[in-house]
């Protein structure tokens, strides 16, 4: 399971404030909390804010890396900004993301390829995220032919079904878990799964319960990475223990401990 | 038309761990030998490295162990009473690569020998051979916690690998290893969870996964070896999964398992179809550890020299290009 630390990100008050005011402290706290606490990447995320994009993702990057050597997730709908981003990156990162939107694919898919970056394709195109798992399908196979067009390895590309805030569109959780299951049927090999995991308890009151029962429902499904929390230990015994239960991983007594602390 | 073959690809390898110190590295020995390492299936080169030949250590026991087959006895010689002739053979005339100590003389109804015994035994074997050294206590808890770490501190700087380690009794053992830098057996009953287990627990007290040595039990041809075979192949698939806690070299010891077996040790007269006891003995302990190399062990224990040169043959001819 790849982890994707979701907190530097200008969604966030503290983050947001720090790219403003180009304090590094709250940047440089997260980064070093996340690659403690496991995290495989970390997203990094200007906010939509920010009003020059390429200059903050360059500030940014620099900041994370002056005390991280975790991977970086860039995560941006400003290309220009990505490729600032990966311009600096000292480890091969990961571009978060592309939708199957085809002027959109030809920019980004190349520069994947260029960079030998993982990339992150979202199944939604310029008409917006479909409702069922069949649509979501369809595109994601427009991104593993794509993928197969520009020579991108099909091991690095993540498909992304997007879930939705459970409070206000219940009826995607189900589609989402079923287009993790076709989406391993497109390709030999087949594509990645991820999720922006958080997304799927906005402004619900048990946050983090939903995120955990989610994840483990889509960690049976197939999935193969997920942004979250990774401070989240609940969460992280969760995983664990569905690692355990789905038979990826021989069973210990001290299997928890040993999984938070893998990545030291 | 061509056809291709289909290769697995693992994601990761077996640890190594190196045994024996020379006079560089604070030790005494000639040279130092690496186990593990591999990155594929035994002996599957053509998925992946086996980059280090898997090794035999030869068994000497402290005591003159009367209660051994004497056909076995008479092949090892009069050297048997003394340890230190005894190992200088197994690695002169026999082909050990190592040589594997059992205190079994301070087994409280074995001769109860002390710290200062086995110290000086230890000691005697040091110089009498160079090769990298293997110490097992003798299987009373409270008194390998005594000798052991007298052991211990008596060839620090040895690097010596030193058991036995269990999910009952591992922390004396554990300690020594770290303070007097030594490699350590961890002995699991044929269960691959508490083989994981009692890694992590010797991890958690700080002792590096390169200097853990795994031991799952073995069972002889005909004594549960298919068991031990699961565990160790299963380990082994783990370890090439990225599971660390499973990624270490493993230990059998052969010679011990196949000599208890009823076929080892019945005579002629006993059952006439089964021939004379000598060869029929030798190759239990050759088979019995022949399939543990299958199954992916990285460090046979055994007894008889001549199940030995077999043993030997057969990993040269395995490893050959």
């Amino acid at each position: 399971m790849i982890l994707i630390g979701e907190r530097i990100n200008g969604m966030f008050k503290d983050i947001r404030r720090a790219v403003k005011r180009r304090d590094p402290e709250p940047v440089r706290e997260w980064a070093i909390k996340q690659g403690t606490a496991g995290a495989d990447y970390l997203d990094v995320n200007v906010g939509p804010a920010s009003d020059a994009p390429v200059e903050a993702m360059t500030w940014l990057v620099e900041t994370v890396q002056e005390v991280s050597d975790v991977p970086l997730c860039l995560d941006s709908t400003n290309y220009d900004a990505i490729e600032a981003g990966l311009k600096l990156c000292k480890k091969p990162a990961m571009i978060n993301s592309c939708p199957a939107d085809r002027p959109k694919v030809e920019r980004v898919f190349p520069m994947a390829r260029d960079y030998g970056a993982k990339l992150i394709g979202l199944t939604m195109d310029q008409k917006g995220i479909p409702k069922d798992s069949d649509a979501r399908s369809a595109l994601a196979m427009e991104l593993v032919a794509a993928a197969d067009e520009f020579g991108f390895p099909l091991e690095d590309l993540l498909i992304d079904p997007l879930i939705l805030p459970v409070n206000v569109a219940q009826d995607h959780a189900v589609e989402v878990l079923n287009t993790i299951r076709t989406v391993k049927m497109l390709s030999s090999p087949p594509p990645k799964t991820v999720l922006g995991l958080s997304n799927v308890s906005q402004n619900a009151v048990h946050r983090s319960l939903v995120n955990r029962v989610f994840m483990v429902m889509a960690m049976e499904a197939g999935l193969d990475a997920a942004i979250l929390d990774v401070d989240d230990e609940e969460m992280l015994d969760c995983i664990a223990t569905a690692r355990i239960l789905l038979n990826q991983e021989i069973y210990a007594e001290s299997y928890l401990n040993v999984f938070k602390s893998r990545g030291q | 038309m061509a056809v291709d073959l289909i290769k697995e690809r693992y994601t990761s390898r077996v640890g190594e761990v190196v045994l024996g110190a020379t006079a560089d590295e604070g030790g005494t020995r000639s040279h130092t030998i690496t186990i593990g390492g591999d990155s594929t299936m035994p002996f599957l080169r053509f998925e992946g490295e086996v980059p280090n030949r898997p090794v035999v250590a030869m068994e000497v026991v402290d005591r003159e162990p009367v209660e051994w087959n004497v056909a076995l006895r008479e092949a090892i010689g009069d050297e048997i009473k003394d340890p230190a002739a005894w190992a200088q053979k197994c690695v002169n005339e026999f082909g050990a690569d190592l040589v594997f100590v059992r205190l079994q003389g301070a087994d409280p109804d074995l001769g109860d020998a002390g710290p200062e015994a086995c110290q000086a035994t230890v000691k005697a074997v040091l110089d009498a051979v160079k090769v990298p050294l293997i110490v097992i206590g003798c299987g009373d808890d409270e008194k390998d916690n005594e000798i052991l770490p007298a052991v211990a501190e008596a060839a620090s700087g040895e690097n010596l690998l030193i058991g036995t380690a269990t999910e009952e009794n591992y922390k004396t053992l554990t300690a020594a290893c770290m303070v007097h830098k030594h490699c350590i057996v961890a002995l699991s009953p044929i269960d691959i969870n508490i083989a994981k287990q009692l890694n992590i627990l010797i991890n958690e007290m700080n002792l590096p996964l390169s200097r853990i040595v795994s031991d799952p039990t073995t069972g002889a041809l005909g004594y549960g070896l298919e068991y031990s075979y699961s565990i160790i192949e299963r380990a082994r698939l783990g370890a090439l999964g990225g599971d660390r806690m499973l990624a270490m070299p493993v230990m059998c010891t052969a010679g011990y398992e196949a000599w208890r077996a009823k076929e080892a040790n019945a005579s002629v007269d006993e059952f006439p179809d089964w021939g004379p006891v000598e060869p029929r003995a030798v190759m239990w302990e050759a088979l019995t550890s022949t399939a543990l190399l299958q199954a992916g062990a990285h460090l046979l224990v055994m007894r008889h020299p001549r199940a030995v040169s077999l043993v030997q043959k057969h990993i040269d001819a395995m490893m050959k290009e």
